[in-house]
């Protein structure tokens, strides 16, 4: 029947498409060229929308580490690629803000720019990669070198609200474990993590206490930043679009990442690694891969494969901006941009320097 | 000193009506209400734990015993419709009527139950050790040496391969399984157990062994316990006193040495009579 019904049709081709003249998709852009974002009301998003988060965002400040609820749009872009950061940067973003976007450090990652020319056209913000110029930062899984001040809101994007989920998948009983502050079964697993590794091992969404009251993810962001969460001078949004949850540390909260008396927390270690780039020792480092300009020919005895021998591995600063400074200037220090003494950033921050040389923690 | 006194226990399932308790239990032979068709589980059960006891309770397979249990252990079906008072040493008021909380600290201090079934009491992918140790994290240890140390004494207290410690529960022998749930249950020092069927499901010497551990321990701990099987051989060897159920109902109680020389209920006779 339906056969019957498409070779009658005279629009369907008999292999199941319309063909569109490519000329006609030209001319569509064209004549929305002239128009640009004149149909789309300021920062994108409708005014009754920004209430809304804004409101949301207000309840998660109100309740550090809660996660509140609320209507997550659809955005121009796939949910969980940052759909939760941009509402809620665009619900805080006014026409005199500085805005930075930062994905796993980068400013140049092809979402990052994306996302700034998005805030850029409808909001009509300045933008910036320098984390000391920036109001509002948005970041996928870091948290900027450089000490934030009280002037600075970061907004974080989250792929998993419920640091409990993986140890429950009933998000019904983890609400319950919440309500009653009942995290008997994350000690479970943390116990259970020493047992298997000697040490706590987990890399990213590290299990932290906010305000002694609430467990929150803190996003996949790595143990090196966990300890900036920790009566920090900026509020932290959190912000998942795919779960439809906003959840905040405001400014000063305690913040404490769950582990042992006798198995304290532990930073990430980088012996004897400085970054290729711009030399620093004390900035959270990763590994790159590449491709060695002068390939040795010294091969392992036994004979190691060729192909390993033309690679090799070297250390870089993860937050890309701060590493650029650090090339012009190699001594500029964390808190360069502050006047105050005594600047307590995570590992690695200036008077913070015993703990990192010795792994922090340990 | 009575530690725990329980009045007028009672759970049905179904939607109930005026006359399911005069239609049911041991004189009309059915725990079924003819009028509405809502299972009677258990009713009208009057009992007393005094610190230190074993109390028993047997009867055959649907006469309400796990029923009983559960209300004892305040664990909540939410399927069921529950009524009676159970009154405890310390404590003010009904027990079956406090909130999230205060039941939730009951549960893991004071009384502790063992499952009948293993996967109610423990979580398989969770090491042996692992299982215990969630109720003293859940009492707020927070020290991971003290953790170990006290769940390895709790391991060989109860018999358990130390070794064995760090496997995952689901590679562990039924009558493992059933140990750790026992450790488990006595990690934070209750001062009363309760235990549903106990040995169902291991064989007649490893059985043994797991009664004599308890027996021993319960002793040396002098923690009291409610004991429920339906295995008269199982409650002769642990209970002090004992309590016959038919039909949701119970139909005998006494010294267990009494209820088991001397049944004064016809049931209590033949089931008496059926083992020996």
């Amino acid at each position: 029947m339906t056969d019957e019904r498409t070779a009658d049709d005279p629009v369907a081709s008999t292999d199941g498409g319309t063909t569109v003249p490519t000329d006609s998709v030209d001319a569509v852009l064209d004549s929305l060229d002239g128009d640009g974002l004149s149909g789309y009301n300021y920062a994108y998003l409708d005014e009754h929308t920004k209430r809304e988060v804004r409101r949301a965002t207000l309840k998660a400040v109100a309740v550090p580490g809660h996660q509140v609820p609320y209507a997550s749009r659809p955005m121009p872009l796939a949910r969980g690629w940052g759909t939760g950061g941009i509402q809620a940067s665009l619900s805080l973003l006014g026409p005199d803000e500085t805005f930075k976007v930062v994905d796993q450090g980068a400013d140049e990652s092809v979402n990052a720019a994306n996302i700034r020319r998005l805030a850029e056209n409808t909001a009509d913000v300045e933008t910036t990669t320098d984390t000391t110029e920036a109001g509002v930062v948005q970041t996928r899984h870091r948290i900027p070198e450089e000490v934030l001040t009280d002037e600075q809101i970061l907004v974080l994007q989250v792929p998993i609200t419920d640091p409990l989920r993986k140890v429950d998948s009933s998000d019904a009983a983890n609400r319950r474990r919440h309500a009653h502050k009942n995290y008997g079964k994350m000690w479970v697993h943390l116990y259970e993590n020493v047992v298997e590794w000697g040490e706590i091992n987990i890399a990213s969404r590290y299990p932290t206490m906010v305000a002694e009251r609430y467990l929150m993810d803190p996003s996949p962001i790595p143990r090196w930043d966990v300890p900036k969460l920790d009566d920090a001078e900026n509020l932290y949004v959190f912000a998942a679009g795919r779960e439809a949850r906003i959840y905040a540390v405001p400014p000063h909260t305690d913040v404490e990442p769950l582990a042992f008396e006798d198995r304290e927390f532990t930073v990430e270690r980088f012996p004897d690694a400085a970054c290729h780039a711009c030399g620093s020792t004390d900035t959270y480092l990763v590994e790159v891969s590449e491709e060695s300009e002068s390939p040795q020919t010294t091969r392992e005895e036994g004979g190691g494969e060729a192909a390993d021998s033309s690679f090799e591995t070297r250390y870089a600063c993860n937050d890309s901006s701060f590493c650029e400074k650090r090339r012009e200037d190699s001594d500029i220090p964390k808190d360069h941009h502050l006047d105050r003494e005594g600047v307590d950033w995570g590992p690695g921050t200036p008077d913070n320097e015993e703990a990192s040389s010795g792994g922090a923690g340990e | 000193m009575t530690l725990l006194d329980a009045e007028g226990l009672r759970t049905v399932y179904g939607d109930g009506c005026d006359r399911c308790l005069d239609a049911t239990g041991d004189r009309a032979g059915t725990n079924q209400c003819p009028h509405c068709g809502s299972v009677v589980a258990c009713a009208e059960a009057d009992l007393t734990v005094r610190a230190g006891e074993v109390l028993g309770i047997v009867g055959e397979s649907g006469s309400g015993k796990s029923s009983l249990a559960e209300q004892l252990a305040l664990e909540r079906d939410p399927d069921a419709e529950t009524d009676g008072v159970v009154r405890y040493a310390g404590h003010e008021g009904n027990l079956l009527d406090v909130d999230y909380e205060t039941r939730h600290d009951l549960r893991t201090g004071d009384i502790a139950l063992v499952h009948q079934h293993i996967r109610d009491g423990l979580n398989p992918e969770f090491t042996g050790g692992g299982n215990v140790a969630e109720k003293l994290l859940s009492a707020g240890w927070r020290s991971f040496e003290d953790v170990r140390a006290r769940v390895r004494e709790l391991f060989e207290a109860t018999e358990i391969p130390v070794d064995r410690m760090d496997d995952p529960t689901s590679t562990y022998s039924g009558g493992m399984q059933r140990r750790v749930q026992i450790a488990r249950a006595l990690a934070n020092d209750p001062e009363l157990v309760v235990l549903d069927e106990p040995t169902t499901g291991l064989d007649v010497s490893v059985q043994a062994r797991v009664l004599d551990m308890f027996r021993r321990v319960q002793r040396e701990k002098g923690v009291a316990a409610v004991v429920v099987s339906h295995d008269l051989g199982v409650v002769r060897l642990l209970a002090d006193r004992t309590l016959v159920m038919r039909h949701g109902r119970v139909v005998e109680s006494g010294l267990t040495d009494r209820v088991m020389e001397d049944p004064h209920h016809e049931y209590t006779q033949t089931l008496i009579n059926s083992v020996i």
